[in-house]
């Protein structure tokens, strides 16, 4: 069972190099995550299998989203930072892509820790597989340390009023959180506002039903053209903007810091209205 | 393996007592701290095989005969660790056991002018939950009684050391929390579990989780007998590694279960006496709960002696 499962996994990793095109060995060999002698590190992260893991997604990164990337270069290259994105599709594809082009596009590549709903860990394998490839519950606790061990974070301020809203509201930015810039603040990252075009139309939610959401536990019941988890072949677009940075006290009233995440939110907003812009088709 | 030697320092206690001393953690304990001060053992169970220079005293902690340990000789600090976890003792008995025997003995140190307790708590009082951050505080709120009922008796056995300590300012109190404590002799809930050749998981579930070898426990137990030091202190190991690792190097073949069956199952098997695991183990293989230790290894200077590896293979 381990051989099988072994032997999979390095098929996968693989399969990751090769679609990560030249130099995308070298580039993953750079990465040393903090990890014990089982590989893996106190998170949970297993480099390894996150590399295999990578495969099926970044095979979506380039033949069925073909991501087109703007701005890679405002991400540091290394220190804390708090990437904010917007958040759509039914299924956070976004936040895969958004990894995938930070992993395998950056150099020197950059795992990039995404914070998870907290119904995640009750999910079977889903919980796991998170957790094996980085990704934690985002409690305002574990981001402080990541950010105080200058880690990057990948924050959704819309959470799942973004992901699981109704098509017609597409590209339409929800309320904003005030979480993550209160963590920005106190640990003195910048924040790189991340646009991402394409992921709304990946999953339209045609409706949403609430009743059968509540007895699943699920924050969402979507009805899709594909009725299926599966995404549509959309184009993506995922555009990082200029650094922001922000001085004042992370234990300002929320008056006071609504100011400031109506400017992360502008930024956003003027990212998807650029790639709206550019976009010349949607699916092909 | 290492060769565990007793941590060291300048104004070691002369005289230590220790409840529940005969049992395993208790006797290895024992073992670790007579060459370094005398110990003083209570204990309702008898303690074959004693170091010959350990007094022991065959006595339950909630007696008057109690005071006797403290009458014969200049008791300079406590170790309590004689808490009940067995899931089998009755609840009201355990509960007195626990609760009534922690006030008796921190009231007698009040009494007797004992400068040092030590109170042998553990990071379960926290409880896995889904939603816990990754690596607790010593701040976390003690949620595990929420749906383990049976942890009660811990968290209120830990509280009220709080509130001893603050109550008492003149007598040092040392709150350990450790994380799970695994090793040849102790049987505990982690350690049997680990000791299964077909142990059952839950199935897409694989929390990391945080060993610690006895033997350590012992060493941060004298540890904390530091002159001035005291506070509430997480006790970590070696790290933490996914349930799946340990299991898989010390060559287990795990049955994974869907968790709607497993509850059940482990429930019934409680009830009919053919597992010694309550079903509420298991949340502690389905969620998270692990701590943050690096209180501790910055105020007292700890870190343990074992492996990752020596202390998963600690349980043979």
């Amino acid at each position: 069972m381990a051989d099988v499962s072994g032997s999979i996994l390095e098929r996968l990793r693989a399969w990751t190099l090769e679609l990560g095109g030249p130099g995308a060995r070298e580039r993953l060999e750079r990465i040393v995550p903090p990890r014990n002698e089982y590989g893996v590190d106190p998170y949970g992260l297993d480099l390894e299998f996150a590399i295999a893991a990578v495969a099926p997604l970044l095979w979506l990164y380039r033949n069925w989203f073909r991501v087109r990337l703007h701005g890679l270069e405002n991400v540091p290259g290394e220190g804390r930072v708090v990437l904010v994105s917007n958040h759509s599709g039914q299924l956070p594809f976004d936040a895969a892509m958004i990894g995938v082009a930070l992993l395998v596009e950056k150099d020197p590549p950059r795992v990039a820790r995404a914070l998870v709903e907290k119904w995640v860990p009750t999910l079977p394998f889903v919980s796991t597989f998170m957790a094996r490839c980085g990704q934690i519950v985002g409690t305002p606790e574990n981001c402080r340390r990541l950010l105080s061990a200058d880690e990057a974070i990948l924050v959704f301020p819309e959470g799942v009023r973004g992901l699981n809203k109704p098509f017609s509201e597409r590209y339409q930015l929800q309320r904003f959180g005030t979480g993550f810039l209160r963590l920005a603040l106190e640990s003195g990252a910048p924040v790189v506002p991340v646009g991402v075009v394409g992921a709304e139309e990946q999953a339209p939610a045609l409706l949403d039903v609430k009743p059968l959401a509540r007895l699943l536990g699920f924050p969402a019941f979507p009805i899709t053209p594909t009725l299926l988890p599966f995404p549509l072949p959309s184009r993506y677009q995922i555009r990082f903007g200029e650094p922001l940075r922000f001085e004042g006290s992370p234990d300002d009233e929320d008056a006071v810091l609504e100011g400031k995440v109506a400017e992360v939110e502008r930024a956003v907003k003027s990212l998807l209205d650029r790639g709206l812009a550019e976009r010349t088709s949607i699916y092909l | 393996m290492p060769a565990v030697e007793p941590p060291s320092f300048p104004g070691m206690p002369r005289t230590v007592l220790v409840t529940g001393i005969a049992g395993n953690l208790g006797r290895a304990l024992a073992k670790l701290l007579h060459g370094e001060a005398r110990v003083v053992g209570i204990d309702r169970r008898p303690f074959p095989g004693r170091p010959k220079d350990v007094d022991h005293h065959e006595v339950d902690v909630r007696k008057a005969r109690v005071e006797e340990a403290f009458r014969r000789g200049k008791v300079e600090a406590l170790i309590h660790m004689g808490i009940v976890h067995d899931p089998r003792v009755p609840r009201s008995e355990a509960h007195s056991f626990n609760v009534i025997g922690t006030h008796r003995i921190l009231d007698l140190c009040v009494r007797h002018g004992v400068r040092k307790a030590v109170v042998l708590s553990s990071a379960n009082v926290y409880g896995p939950r889904p939603d816990n951050s990754n690596f607790l505080p010593e701040e976390t709120p003690l949620m595990a009684a929420e749906r383990f009922s049976e942890m009660r008796d811990l968290i209120e056995v830990d509280m009220y050391a709080q509130s001893f300590m603050w109550r008492h300012p003149e007598i040092e109190t040392v709150i350990l929390r450790p994380v799970n404590i695994v090793g040849p002799t102790v049987r505990n809930a982690p350690s049997n579990y680990l000791r299964l050749e077909r142990p059952l998981t839950v199935l897409g579930f694989d929390p990391m989780v945080q060993p610690i070898h006895e033997q350590d426990v012992c060493r941060a137990l004298v540890l904390a007998l530091r002159p001035g030091l005291r506070g509430v202190f997480n006790v970590t190991g070696p790290g933490e590694v996914p349930l799946s690792t340990a299991l898989r190097e010390l060559g287990r073949r795990p049955i994974p279960v869907p968790h709607p069956l497993l509850r059940p199952l482990v429930r019934r098997a409680f009830a009919a006496r053919l597992s010694s695991f309550p079903p509420e183990e298991v949340d502690h293989i389905q969620y998270l709960c692990v701590v943050d230790g690096s209180r501790f290894a910055k105020e007292a200077g700890w870190a343990p002696a074992f492996s990752l590896r020596e202390t998963i293979r600690s349980v043979g």
